[in-house]
Formats: C-alpha cells, structure tokens, sequence
C-alpha cells in the first residue's frame, strides 16, 4: 500500500490517480489514409487530401494499426473485442479538419486489461502494485497549430492529422506521483517490447491525460482535474504533485474542485485550467457512417498472438530463473528493448564461443554488459565508435578471459583497442603483448627468487601469518609485469610456502 | 418534447452557426414541428432490436500499411491541398490567431 | 443536327461506333442545347470544352480501332455534387463557391474512363437536401413540364432536380444523380424519365459531397432503361477508397435486360396505400399491376408494416450524418471564409456557416445536432437506427414472397416551385415512399408510367433485392414497353 499523503492544514489527503496515455502506433502511413507518418516533414507535406478532410473523402482503416492495437492489448492480457466500431467525436478546432475525430467511445478494440508496476523502495513503492486498465481504442491524431510565426494569425499544419494513436485508459488505481512514473514508464516499456509505439515523448509519440483528485484517505473519490498532454515521465509527476496539492489548497479553503480540462506550464511545474476547451463537452458521439463495423477473424489474431514476444515481467522471471541472474541485473537487462537485446545476442555468441550453456555464461556476460564494457565506453568517450562493439568481438575477449589467457584488466585494454580500431581481439593481444603468463617455469622463477629475497616474511607467514599471501601474489604480480595468470600464481605460491 | 429558444440557440452555437433574433424565431416553431413529428418513433417498440449498423451485409476492409499507395489517398501532394485556401502562407493553413 | 439531341445513350453510343455520326457532333450538338437552355437554370457551370476534349478522343479512337467504351462519346450532365478536378464542384452551396477540387470523383472517372464526355455540372438542392430544387444557392430549377394550362414554374424535384429537368429537356442524353431518400427517383418521377439508384454500395462514394453517409448512392438518370443499364454498368464497380464498397463485379446489366417476367412474384405493399395520396397517383399504380402482369409476373400481396415510420426514422439519421458531414466547411482549407474585424477562430466558423449554409441545411444541421446532443442520443438516434432495422427486416419478409416490389414513387406529381417552400414537414412528405428503400439500401427505381389530368407525369418504383438491380431494371423494362410513354414538355425556354 502506497503510504503518499499531503499533509494539509486540516489533516492528511489521499492523491487519486487515473492516466489517459495517447500512444503513436508504429505504422509507415496513417489510420485512414496512405499519407507518411514520418516526423519532422514539412508542414503539410504528410497530408492527403483525406486527412484535409476535402469533400468527399473517406476513410479507408490501415491493418497494421488495428493489429498493433490488438498486439498491445494482449500484452496488458487484456480482453480482445472481435467486434468493435468507430465512432465519430464532433467538435470544432483548426487542428480537426474534419469537424470530428475518429475514435472508440461504444465498442472499443480492447477491454480490460492490467500492468503490474515493479516495487521501488526508494520511489516508496514497497511491493509490486497491480494497476487496472479499463481499455485501449484507436483513434485519429490532430493536427498542430502555431502560435508564433505571425502576429494576427496561428499557423495549421496537418501533418499529425490522422495518425493512428492507441488511447490507453487506467483506472483510477494510482496513488502517489511514484506510481504514476512507474506506471508510464513500464507501459513504455511493454509498447517499446510490442513494437507498437516507439516511446519516444519528446517527438510527442507518447503523452498523458493526467486525471487527479484528492480525498480524505479511504472516503468517496473528490472531483477530478484533467490536465491535457503532459509529455514526460517527470512533467506526469510534477502535475500531480502540483495539482493534489492545488486541490488540497482548495478544498481546505472552503473552496471546491471545478471538472475541467487544465493545462501544465513545464517552465513553472504548474497547471492551469483550459478556457479554449471549456464549451467542447457535448461531444455528440455516434458511429462513423463511413467505416463499417470492424470484425476480428480467428486468424487474424492468432497472428497477432503469435508475434509477440516475450514481454518484460516474464523476461524479468527468467532471467533470475533459469539464467541465475540477480534480481537488479535483471531488471537492468530488461528495462529497454535495446538493452536486452544486445545481452542476449552476446550471450548467445559467448555460450557458443565458449561451449557452455548460457546459464553458466550469464553471469560472466551480465557483469561484462552492464558494468564493464559500459565503463570503457563511456570513459573513451568520441574516440569509441560503438559499431565495432560487435557481439563477435566481445564474446571472443570473454573466452580468452574465461580462458585465463587474459586477466580482467587486459580484457579491459583490449576492449578499449576495439572499440576506438575495430581491431580483432585474438590479435589485439598477441601484438599488444596483452596476455597472461600461465606458463609454470617463469612463474616458478619469479617465485623463488621472491621466497629467497623475503625469508622473513615466508616465517612469518609460515608461523600463522597467512595475511600475506597476498603480499607474496603482489610481489609475483609485480616481477611478471602483471602479466601471470592469477590462478596459476596462487596455486604455485600455495605448493611452495607450504 | 418540445424546446425552447434558448435550447434552439445552444443547438445552434454547438453547430457552429450564427443565428440572428430573426432567424431563432423562425426556426424555433419549425424545429419544434419536426420534432413532434420524429416523436411517433417512440411508438415502435424497439426493445428486441439492434440498431442498424451496415446497411448491406458486409465487412469492414482493412488495407496495407503502404505509403502512397495510391497518390489519391496519400500525402506528398501540399499544393494541392493548400489549392483552394483562403489563406495559405509559408506552406500552412493560416487561420485567426488562438489563445489556448 | 438537332436531332442528335433526341437521342438516347444506346442511340449516340451504338450511332458513334458505327459510324452514323462523330462524337463531336454530338457534343456540339449538345453544347448549343444546353446554351440555348439557360432559362431551365439546370446548369451551376457548363464545361462544353470538356465534352469537346472526350469527343474528339473518342473519335480518335474510332480512327485507330480502339475499343470506344461502355458511354463512347456520349456526353452528359454531371451533378454538382461530384468533385471534378480543376471545375468548381459546390454542392450548390455558397459555402463552395469557386472550390475547384484538386480530384475527381471515382464515379465521374469511371464515366470519363467509359468514353463519355461532360457538358457541365447540374444544378441541386444545396447539399442535396430538399425535393424541389428550390433550396440551391445558384437559384431554383425550373422543370421542363408545365402544369395544362398554366405558365407556372414547377419543380423538376430535387435534389437532382437540374439532372432531372436537363434529361427531360433534352439538353443532355443523361445525368448522375445521388440518392440518399429518394432524390434519384423522385425528380425521375416529377420529369418522366427513368431514374435508378443501386444497391448501397454499388457506386463508390469517394469524391462524392457528402450528405447522409448510411444512405447516399450515385445512380444514373436517362430516359429509358436500357439507358439507365448502360450509364450504371460505367459508374458502378468496387472502389479500395470506400470501405463501404462493395468487393463484387459489375454485371453485365444491359446484355441481361429482359422484360419477360414469367415465374416473377411482384409484391404490392399495403401499407403504400396511405390516406392523402393521390387518386391519380392510385390509378397509376393499378396500371402498372397490370402491365406486369400482363408481363407475365404474378401479382402479390405483401406488407411493409414499419413503412409508416421509415420517413421520420430518416429525418433524424439522415440530418445527424449530415451534421457531422458537414462540420469540415469551416472556413480553414477552402471554400467561404467570413472573418469579421477581431473575431477569433469560433466566430469565424459561426459567421463562416452563417452566410455559407442555406435555410435547410441550417435546419437539418440543427436537427442532428440536437439528436445527437447529450441525453437525446437514444431517444432519437439510437431509437431510429433501430426503426432502420424494422424497415430493413420488412423488406427482407416481403422478398420471401416476391420478386420485386411495385410502387408509386411519389405521392404527388409535380407541384409549382413555392407551393411547399414555407413548409418543410409538406416538402419531407414527398419522399414517403422513396425513403424506405433508401433506409434498407435496396436497388429502386423509378420509371415514368403516364400523364396526369394536368399534363404531368407520374412515376412508378420498383424495389428489388439487395444486389439484384437486374430484376429492378427488367420489371422497370416490362412497364416501359407497355406504358410506351413518349411524352415530351413543350418547349418554352
Ligand atoms: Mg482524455
Ligand atoms: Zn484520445
């Protein structure tokens, strides 16, 4: 149980959250006409005259937004409507050419559904929390208006306009700005794994509708706000930090919350309500005349099933499961789809290079992936190029290490060569002179000349003294140039101190 | 059920058209005779029934996720749709300026 | 050469291809009538050069031995609700005024692509909302008919009243017209020609302004059948741009024409009878009874027990699509901008659909506004698209005992244009018997069967199964070749 409160004047309030998030499906054209999704065009140069609503046009469904739709649904193993319809939601705006937008209202492609949001002790979320998802429709977007560009006038640019959104409606079922974070971030995630939204909520692919209000902890739900298209993971947080305690303020000065549409200021982390939008309420809904009822073949969605892969939480499970990973490099592993998968095509070339299972290798790889070679990458800085990061190239430097051939610090070295020359490791190492000495005769040189230097030292040690063992590998280490085989140091040093 | 002139007015402003004195008088009765005609619908009962969604038995088409496909439906086309624009600048609709 | 103008599409196409006379001549013959016409007001624009321009290709075919076309250098009337590319289409309305679509409709392309030429776009109700063509922006048409006696205007009925009037008139061989409650069939019947509506479907909807998107159809308007087969054969056909289209081949309408109707069941719905129509009127449906009997078909019996309600059921589905239809006319990407000093986007629009929308529009887009609008949805739309239903499933009982269904079109001739402006309730009831085929998406027509006591022809409507325009356009045949009805207006204009 999420233990947020505000601590208002007159005692403690609960914060009640619900997230509309609007997600950009992945789709070369748009929902209902051929025209490119592409970002970043000139204005008006993605625009058919279908999405310019010209006399005449109609609308004709894109499949591939339909089966993303779905796809997601069953990620959130949510119910999958084989029948649903489009309606049409009217209302009048320069973004909207045609004088309504094409969405769900009465039979929505997808029913309920859930995500489960990961405990975070830290964002005072102390175990996993299952939040509700009430639906997922599709929908047209709109296009964008710019204010800027002329004194009297505001610009429209369509290029948006009819791109396919999937609406993802939680329920009411977030308490704290933590859980509100987590939950998008996950979504995210679960999108980003589909394949259905790239995630990206800077180029606006992804943006929430932040329903919040207050009560007093375990009453009736308050009156909630809706602020608008709130665009990051922190800009969701900081609306409902900022909007609870407006309420609270309110409520505790004899006021009361007004329903209403509110906006956020990311330059001052405020809302403010929407006056643009205050008469557009009586939306008139009624199915889309244009576009017949949308039925779902067996087929159809067994495709979709079939697609999808495995998703994070049974990713996460696995990972400590069968691969032995520890519960913070699995979740590290698994939070992002570039992530993970670079992990598993490298332990797969690391099992096979080293003729092992992957479950034995995992660790080795985990560790090498999520510290080590990050490390030297990031310490290189511009003189890395991270194409020569090939899954190849680093699962032929795990080997030699796995091997003895090299010690961590050479594989290090190694890596850095790699990355900056795109140089074969293998040959990195025998023209860099960067390989151990496993070879007993030096080692058993170097050891001797060392015992007989240090007779005191090998009493002392002999008379109980085992702390220094490790002064005898440092000085072995040290004759060899850091060059011996640790493993092997340690098992001569053993035979011969006794 | 029979409305008033102020609901003809919040009709109107929801559709978007101006409506003199004149012309809410006007429409006020005739709306009203329309109405209490459409009324007798209320008659059949409907109970049992669904309301008719395709006209002629048929399904809904999906089609590819091609861009372009046919230049008709697809985008790369701004002259044509700037063409007949009241005011059309620097490749945008211009319309009067927004306070949101 | 004015004689050409008294041919019928089979004529000019059959006459073209075998050489009797150029395409050309055809459509200067044409082009002059439809000058010499003005007086009818059919026209919003005339495009005789375009009518030229397919003429002289057509004969240049001709010349190589290229295959003409199902329409080879027949020119026709295009109703102005049909977006041509680079001529103004503007459904009558001021709100459209000098919009010159970058497109052209599926329909008129087909038209084009089957030989034929275009002589102008043709007048309408605005939006094709109305039965009388008193409610365009660009003026009333007035039909070639004059009521016995009188020199009074009359409607060519609407809304494809300027296709109506200019077939009637002889100025063009033939016309599209749209149907979305009878406004095919009606003028059809008020002008004494043959006019014929598809199955829902048949005819691509892409670039065709919309009206009521449920029910809207493009359908031929000529003077004979086989005409009407000939011009629907070019326009139909599936189009992937109208997911309401339907995925079937066009048949092969006019090889299949045949007026013997032996084995046929031809369903007479009782409830068609109603109080107020006109004797007339009656009488002509008992003819036509008998001509298909005599045809070979069995008379029967049938009932339509929901017809009473189709009328008000389309009177609230058809203006709430329209509302919605017509929201994109706000000013922004064409058409009519009124932006008075220091009004904001929401004037603009209000001041935009003010000045750009006629009396019935605005009062149609009030009425679907209303019956969408909260708290009234079920009560009114969802209570109507249910009576849609009922209307569908009685049609659907009644052709389990028949072939195809006789009717009047109209419950009246035609009437001087004023006489019902000043009451919409008297204009709706007009399409009485027209709505409900257009409520179930059922293939009718309307075919002319004799003169009234004024002088005005009456029409009479087949309705056929969904899909089966074949056996509309046989029946429809049958009584052509009995009612051999060759009547033609005087020429006054
Ligand atoms: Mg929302
Ligand atoms: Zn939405």
């Amino acid at each position: 149980m999420s233990t947020y409160r505000i601590q208002g004047a007159t005692g403690e309030w609960e914060v009640v959250i619900g997230l509309e998030v609007h997600a950009q499906v992945t789709s070369n054209s748009k929902l209902f006409s051929g025209a490119s999704t592409a970002f970043g065009a000139e204005p008006n140069c993605n625009v058919s005259l279908v999405d310019a609503a010209m006399p005449g046009m109609l609308p004709v469904p894109n499949r591939e937004c339909i089966r993303q739709a779905v796809r997601t649904g069953m990620a959130i193993e949510a119910q999958i409507n084989k029948y649903s319809r489009f309606d049409r939601k009217n209302y009048f705006y320069a973004d909207l050419p045609q004088g309504y937008q094409i969405s769900q209202l009465y039979h929505p492609i997808v029913g309920e559904g859930a995500l489960t949001i990961d405990a975070d002790e830290k964002a005072g979320i102390p175990e996993d929390k299952v939040i509700g998802i009430e639906r997922i429709h599709v929908e047209q977007d709109a296009g964008k208006l710019m204010h800027d560009q002329h004194p009297t006038m505001s610009y429209v640019d369509l290029n948006r306009c009819g791109v396919a959104l999937m609406e993802i409606v939680s329920r009411p079922d977030m308490r704290s700005p933590a859980e509100a974070g987590a939950y998008v971030r996950k979504l995210r995630t679960i999108l980003r794994y589909v394949g259905s939204c790239d995630g990206n909520m800077e180029e606006g692919s992804m943006r929430a509708d932040v329903n919040v209000s207050v009560r007093r902890p375990g009453e009736e739900f308050g009156t909630r706000t809706e602020t608008k298209n709130v665009n990051s993971v922190r800009f969701v947080m900081q609306t409902i930090e900022h909007e609870a305690n407006r309420q609270v303020d309110v409520l505790e000065s004899g006021g009361k919350i007004v329903q209403e549409t509110r906006l956020f200021d990311p330059n001052t982390g405020t809302t403010r309500s929407m006056r643009s939008k205050e008469d557009a309420h009586d939306y008139r809904y009624f199915p889309d005349p244009d576009l017949l009822p949308l039925e779902l073949d067996d087929s159809f969605l067994d495709e979709c099933r079939t697609s999808l892969p495995e998703l994070p939480d049974a990713k996460r499970a696995r990972y400590t499961g069968e691969l032995g990973l520890s519960d913070y490099n699995a979740r590290e592993l698994t939070a992002e789809v570039e992530t993970f998968a670079r992990f598993e095509t490298l332990l797969a070339a690391t099992a096979t290079a080293l003729g092992k299972a992957e479950k034995d290798v995992a660790t080795q790889v985990a560790n090498w992936a999520l510290s080590i070679a990050p490390g030297v990458l990031k310490a290189l800085g511009d003189e890395a190029n991270p194409a020569n990061s090939t899954a190849e190239a680093q699962a032929s430097i795990l080997k030699m290490q796995d091997a003895g051939e090299i010690s961590g610090g050479q594989a290090k070295e190694i890596y850095e060569i790699v990355l900056k020359t795109g140089r074969e490791p293998g040959e990195i190492a025998e023209t860099e002179g960067l390989k151990q000495v496993s070879d007993t005769g030096a080692i058993e040189e170097a050891i001797d000349a060392i015992i007989a230097a240090n007779a005191d030292k090998v009493a002392e040690y002999r008379g109980g003294k085992d702390k220094l063992f490790g002064f005898f590998v440092g000085q072995t280490m040290k004759a060899m140039q850091g060059k011996a085989n640790p493993a092997v140091v340690n098992q001569i040093l053993k035979d011969k101190l006794g | 059920m029979s409305i008033d002139r102020a609901t003809v007015a919040k009709i109107a402003s929801l559709a978007r058209i101006q409506m003199s004195d004149e012309e809410l008088d006007r429409m006020e009765p005739e709306l009203n005779g329309i109405l209490k005609w459409v009324e007798q619908l209320g008659e059949v009962d409907t109970s049992a029934v669904e309301p008719m969604t395709a006209v002629i038995p048929n399904t809904l088409r999906l089609r590819a996720d091609v861009v372009d496909a046919d230049p008709k439906t697809g985008g790369s086309r701004r002259d044509d749709v700037l063409a007949n624009a009241p005011v059309a600048e620097h490749g945008f609709f211009g319309v009067p300026k927004v306070i949101e | 050469m004015t004689e050409l103008t008294n041919l019928g599409v089979k004529e000019i196409r059959d006459g073209v291809a075998g050489g009797d006379f150029t395409a050309r001549e055809v459509a200067e013959s044409f082009n002059a009538a439809v000058a010499a016409a003005a007086e009818l007001n059919a026209f919003i624009v005339t495009t005789p050069d375009h009518a030229l321009a397919a003429a002289d290709a057509v004969d240049a075919k001709r010349a190589k031995g290229d295959d003409l076309g199902k329409m080879g250098g027949v020119p026709i009337g295009m109703k102005d609700l049909f977006a041509t590319q680079g001529v103004q289409t503007t459904a009558a309305s001021h709100i459209l005024e000098g919009f010159k679509p970058q497109y052209e409709s599926t329909v008129s392309q087909n038209l084009w692509d089957a030989g034929a030429g275009m002589l102008g776009k043709l007048n309408l109700d605005q939006f094709a909302m109305g039965s009388s063509n008193e409610t365009s922006y660009f003026g009333n048409v007035s039909s070639p008919w004059r009521k016995a006696g009188t020199n009074a205007a009359m409607s060519p009925g609407g809304s494809s009243g300027g296709s109506s009037a200019a077939v009637a008139a002889r100025i063009v061989p033939a016309a599209t017209g749209t149907d979305t409650g009878g406004s095919i069939r009606q003028p059809a019947a008020f002008t004494g020609i043959c006019g014929i509506k598809p199955t829902y479907g048949r005819c691509s909807r892409w670039g065709v302004v919309a009206f009521a998107s449920s029910l809207d159809q493009a359908g031929p308007m000529a003077r004979s059948v086989e005409d009407c087969a000939i011009m629907l054969e070019a326009m139909a056909g599936f189009d992937p741009k109208d997911s309401t289209s339907l995925d079937m081949p066009v048949p092969a309408w006019e090889a299949g024409l045949n007026a013997d109707l032996k084995g046929k069941k031809v369903g007479i719905p009782r409830e068609y009878r109603m109080d107020g129509t006109d004797q007339e009127i009656l009488d002509s449906w008992e003819r036509g009874k008998e001509w298909l009997r005599d045809a070979g078909a069995e008379i029967v019996d049938v009932s339509l027990p929901h017809t009473k309600y189709a009328l008000p059921a389309y009177y609230i589905v058809a203006p709430a699509e329209a509302s919605s239809n017509l929201a994109r006319y706000d000013g922004v990407r064409y058409g009519l901008r009124e932006l008075p000093d220091g009004a904001g986007l929401q004037d603009m629009y209000a001041e935009t659909r003010e000045a750009g929308f006629g009396d019935e529009v605005k009062r149609r887009i009030i009425i679907g506004t209303y019956v969408l609008s909260a708290g009234f949805y079920d009560a009114y739309y969802n209570q109507a698209q249910k009576v849609r239903t009922l209307v569908a499933r009685d049609f659907n009982e009644a052709f389990a005992q028949c072939d195809v269904i006789l009717a009047p079109t109209t419950p009246t001739a035609s009437f001087p244009l004023g006489e019902n402006s000043d009451d919409p309730l008297a204009m709706y009831l007009n399409d009485v018997f027209a709505v409900p085929a257009s409520l179930a998406g059922l293939p009718a027509m309307s075919v002319p069967g004799m003169l009234n006591s004024d002088g005005l022809p009456l029409g009479l409507q087949l309705v056929g199964r969904p899909f089966d325009e074949q056996g509309v356009l046989n029946a429809g045949l049958a009584i052509q070749q009995r009612a051999g009805f060759t009547a033609q207006p005087e020429k006054w204009w």
